[in-house]
């Protein structure tokens, strides 16, 4: 295989695009598909100063440094959930990646600072941990990036998340969701800016990008995501992309062009109906938010068995608390 | 041939030469879902792995909910 651009020996091969690519020249067209995705999205705006999510794993490190290759001011922040090894070693990656390039990394351990870890919670409240997990750093990200007055959050779901969430939302008519299912989410209601400037790459492809950039990331999988129903569908669709080429990316790209709109007074209404969370300020579809109602059961059903210890409250701090729950998930 | 698998952590002794591509289908995996690296670099599809190479399939699926 030679490279589409040089000729040279070619290290990758991108079957949707027709294309063979050197390293060199590989990692240039990863960080193109970045700045069209940010162009044609109208993600960021010159200057703007953004607060990346970042797990350790290929794709937030990977859209981190892409984004300060290009020229933007980019923070890191860091969720600790108390998953065992898997969180110790998942925050080595990240402090060796932000050490090594002198980026600013800010960390926040969901032990300390809310009374709860996620095996715990996910077995207090009954929920599986992935939702458990996706609530508590929606919310924790939210928070930091309009306290930090950040301009928006980055996060790296790449092409592949993408597509497994859109599948799994159509298999299951989930039309309220459709609607908000786009690459950049506007502020408002409590909410910070959005944006996924991964959405034009595949996960093989920010995995192949880390590893020519010698990007050491965590590739050992979370433990609790194991039966994970987005790990089902992204199965289902790698192998819809082996026979056919290019299915995910179409299957996205026409969805963003000729389907979305459709489904936007599902999403507006749901914003119309959200109120605020009596305890946080936090955008709510009860009296409290989910994340509340979280630490409530997670912390109270802590404290019983540690003798005492009062759940931590949400309410402090500011700069009104945003949040991502059930009904106001985005 | 000495090859790392992931997910969970293990080690297979194969026999080559043998192309990735082929390699890949002898043990049923997917293209689209693994990255192949032979000394800290990608190998593509249609190189060839000798008898005595040390290579690592790397699963590149991940993540939950979002």
């Amino acid at each position: 295989m030679k490279c589409r651009v040089c000729r040279g020996p070619a290290v990758i091969d991108i079957r949707r695009h027709n294309a063979n690519f050197c390293g060199e020249h590989f990692v240039r067209y990863c960080r193109q598909q970045v700045e069209r995705a940010i162009s044609d999205h109208k993600m960021l705006a010159e200057g703007d100063s953004v607060l990346v999510a970042v797990s350790g794993g290929k794709d937030s490190l990977a859209v981190w440094e892409i984004l300060v290759d290009l020229g933007y001011e980019a923070d890191g922040l860091y969720v600790g959930l108390g998953i065992g090894e898997y969180s110790d070693v998942s925050l080595d990656h990240v402090r060796r990646f932000a050490t090594e390039r002198s980026l600013t990394l800010t960390e926040i351990d969901l032990v300390e600072r809310y009374g709860y870890d996620i095996p715990t919670a996910a077995a207090k409240t009954r929920r599986v941990p992935c939702s458990t997990c996706g609530i508590s750093k929606r919310h924790v990200f939210d928070q930091a990036t309009v306290e930090g007055g950040y301009d928006c959050l980055v996060t790296g779901h790449n092409l592949d998340d993408e597509v497994a969430v859109l599948y799994g939302n159509v298999m299951r008519w989930q039309v309220e969701y459709l609607g908000r299912q786009r690459p950049v989410l506007p502020a408002g209601r409590g909410f910070p800016r959005k944006v996924k400037p991964l959405v034009k790459l595949s996960e093989r492809e920010t995995a192949a990008y880390c590893v020519l950039q010698g990007i050491d990331y965590m590739v050992e999988e979370c433990p609790m995501a194991a039966g994970n129903k987005h790990l089902g569908y992204k199965d289902a669709l790698n192998e819809l992309e082996r026979q056919s080429p290019g299915t995910k990316a179409n299957f996205y790209a026409g969805f963003l062009k000729q389907v979305v709109h459709l489904f936007e007074h599902d999403d507006e209404s749901i914003d119309s109906a959200l109120g605020h969370c009596s305890r946080c300020g936090a955008p709510a579809g009860g009296e409290i938010c989910a994340f509340c109602h979280l630490v409530e059961r997670a912390g109270s059903a802590r404290s019983e068995s540690e003798g005492g210890e009062q759940p931590v409250s949400v309410a402090a701090g500011p700069v009104p608390v945003t949040f991502s729950g059930t009904q106001a998930q985005r | 041939m000495k090859v790392l698998l992931r997910n969970p952590r293990r080690e297979v002794e194969l026999r080559g030469p043998i192309s990735v591509t082929k390699l890949l289908s002898r043990l049923d995996l997917n293209r689209e879902s693994v990255l192949v690296i032979r000394d800290a670099t990608l190998v593509p599809g249609d190189a060839m792995l000798a008898d005595t190479d040390a290579v690592e399939i790397r699963p590149v699926i991940s993540g939950g909910a979002q």
